[in-house]
């Protein structure tokens, strides 16, 4: 539960969490969201006073069933459409940096 | 010269245009003028009036032949998170400057096929994400409210559908749409002296709409009063299979629903929600809505919403969680900004392109998202949140055993300046203390105007109901709208 929770987070964390967001940060960003996300992380604490037991965590906000559809296509062909914002486009695909392993 | 037909309402203008007062091609060009001359609100970013134009010629010829629509001759504003087909479409952000759907979200091409025409894409919060519009990409919205101590000090329109708000206040629109995630229609309606509504979650199709929370998001109308509400709502709302979150229920006859009358009804009033401190102006204007409310024939009846001081927290746990979520899609290949540093990798490209493309508060955002939900995490912060959430939405279930609808305030203040809140997060989140709890229970709310601050500006009323029963709370709304006499306007300085 939250009571248990680390309670701040340092510098090396804030990296660690920017590279998992694939958001570069600069030394000065990095430094500036460590008290920043710890002031609101500990705002957000309280809620471990709040009594869960027995309590399902909520997955639909409103009753809803899910529904199927026919297993049918329903639209498609519409290569240039998907492509038309792409940044850089080449012979019907989108194109990306050269990724070697 | 007849009546400015900017100062009509959605109703006043259907109905005039019905009834051969006007064509709808004189509306346009009215709106698109009062558009065109207000550049110092920075309402829209873009302006689309040869869209207004086509909307408004095609409804001179319905109504020439006969053939009128339920919007034909009305035109509005887009909040600027709803796809529009070959029109750029941006949520604020550089990530998508530029970027130009090739489809049509569902709920612009409702209103369009109802005879709306569109008069621009109205400016908001990056990415729905704030409550003064300071966060937008392209420049803070500027309300045309001042305060009435002489001071020219540049208020917030609120957030994040501010472009709608400050556009019906200044007249540059009689309607618009909004999106809500955890206020962001109502806390601008209320800033500015407008009525908005955000329904029930499920409603109106997200489809098309730029995500930022998925489990709160909601499209609803912002206008000058509840009976355009109810108007534009009916022409927002209905099932849309390509959202499997769309409610499969018909979308009930709102605005013939419409009943001021509140006989045998029941007003629930939280006594969580008269929280220590709350603001002078704040708690008179909601005295007066119960007085109204039993003028109207309703009984008040105390509820209780025990867990609502938690709402907030849980709000901003699950809100970033999903925006984080939400927005790892836009990653320079395949639409927006593309950053590549030279001898770039793939990962270094995402990265730089996600550094580059979004503002301050979104970043903020994404790096508490991604922080709750990290391996380790996730259960004491998300799935923690999520059970207060379903308590939260399980007091109200119980307050409405004994009430049908609920009467709160809509923010705790009126609008601040510009600037004054930008540099404590915490401090602009509590704008929504009174609105995120309804969003997080799905339930329909709306904001309509109670009176003025000692200030001279709007503040707001909020009425929330049960799940589906949106006709109950505007009906309260309209009962408010009545007794309140709302008629100020901010002197035209722009």
């Amino acid at each position: 539960m939250l009571a248990r929770a680390p309670m701040s987070v340092d510098l090396t964390t804030v990296k660690k969490i920017a590279s998992l967001a694939r958001l570069a940060v600069s030394e000065d960003e990095a430094q500036a969201l460590v008290p920043e996300l710890n002031g609101i992380l500990h705002w957000v604490e309280q809620l471990g006073e709040v009594d869960v037991t027995g309590v399902e965590p909520m997955t639909a906000v409103i009753p809803n069933t899910l529904r199927l559809r026919d297993d049918v296509v329903t639209d498609g062909n519409v290569r240039d459409k998907v492509l038309a914002n792409a940044p850089q486009a080449e012979h019907g695909f989108f194109a990306v940096p050269k990724v070697i392993e | 010269m007849m009546t400015d037909l900017t100062n009509l309402t959605v109703a006043q203008i259907r109905d005039g245009f019905r009834a051969g007062d006007f064509s709808a091609r004189e509306v346009a060009e009215a709106f698109n003028a009062n558009v065109a001359a207000a550049k110092a609100l920075n309402a829209f970013i873009v302006e689309t009036p040869e869209h207004a134009l086509a909307a408004a010629d095609q409804a001179d010829k319905d109504r020439a032949a006969g053939a009128l629509k339920p919007l034909s001759g009305v035109p509005i504003g887009m909040k600027d998170l709803f796809c529009t087909d070959g029109v750029q479409t941006t949520a604020a952000s550089h990530m998508l400057e530029g970027f130009t759907p090739t489809y049509e979200s569902t709920v612009s091409q409702k209103l369009w096929d109802a005879g709306a025409g569109m008069l621009g894409k109205l400016n908001l919060d990056q990415f729905a994400m704030g409550s003064s519009n300071e966060t937008s990409y392209f420049g803070n919205v500027v309300s045309p409210w001042r305060r009435n101590d002489g001071s020219n000090a540049a208020l917030a329109p609120g957030g994040s559908s501010g472009g709608s708000s400050a556009a019906i206040a200044a007249r540059l629109c009689p309607a618009a749409t909004g999106t809500d995630t955890g206020g962001s229609i109502r806390q601008p309606a209320a800033f500015t002296g407008i009525s908005g509504i955000k329904p029930t979650y499920g409603r109106c199709s997200r489809w098309g709409i730029i995500a930022f929370a998925s489990s709160l998001d909601q499209a609803g109308p912002m206008a000058q009063d509840v009976r355009d509400c109810a108007i534009l709502l009916e022409n927002m709302a209905g099932y849309d299979p390509k959202d499997s979150t769309s409610l499969a229920r018909p979308v009930p006859a709102w605005e013939a629903g419409l009943s001021s009358d509140l006989k045998g009804k029941k007003i629930g009033v939280p006594k969580e929600y008269r929280v220590e401190g709350l603001d002078a102006d704040v708690a008179r204007v909601w005295d007066d809505g119960i007085a109204w409310l039993k003028d109207a024939g309703a009984e008040i009846v105390e509820v209780s919403l025990p867990h609502s001081k938690y709402a907030l927290p849980a709000y901003y746990i699950i809100a970033p969680a999903e925006a984080s979520s939400n927005l790892a899609r836009y990653d320079g290949v395949r639409y927006g900004l593309r950053d590549l540093p030279d001898g770039a990798n793939l990962q270094d490209m995402y990265a730089a392109t996600r550094a580059a493309g979004f503002g301050p508060e979104v970043k903020r955002r994404i790096i508490i998202g991604t922080y709750v939900l990290s391996a380790g995490f996730y259960d004491a912060y998300y799935t923690q949140a999520q059970k207060v959430r379903t308590l939260i939405a399980q007091d109200f279930a119980k307050a409405f055993e004994a009430c049908d609808v609920i009467l709160a305030p809509t923010a705790p203040s009126a609008a601040f300046a510009l600037g004054e809140n930008v540099d404590d997060p915490l401090k602009m989140y509590l704008n929504d203390v009174f609105a995120v709890p309804a969003s997080l229970a799905g339930l329909p709310a709306m904001s309509v105007p109670g009176g003025l601050s000692k200030d001279g500006l709007p503040l707001g009323l909020q009425i929330i109901g049960p799940a589906f029963d949106e006709q109950s709370v505007l009906n309260t709304g309209l009962a408010l709208e009545e007794r309140a006499g709302f008629t100020a306007r901010p002197d035209k300085w722009w």
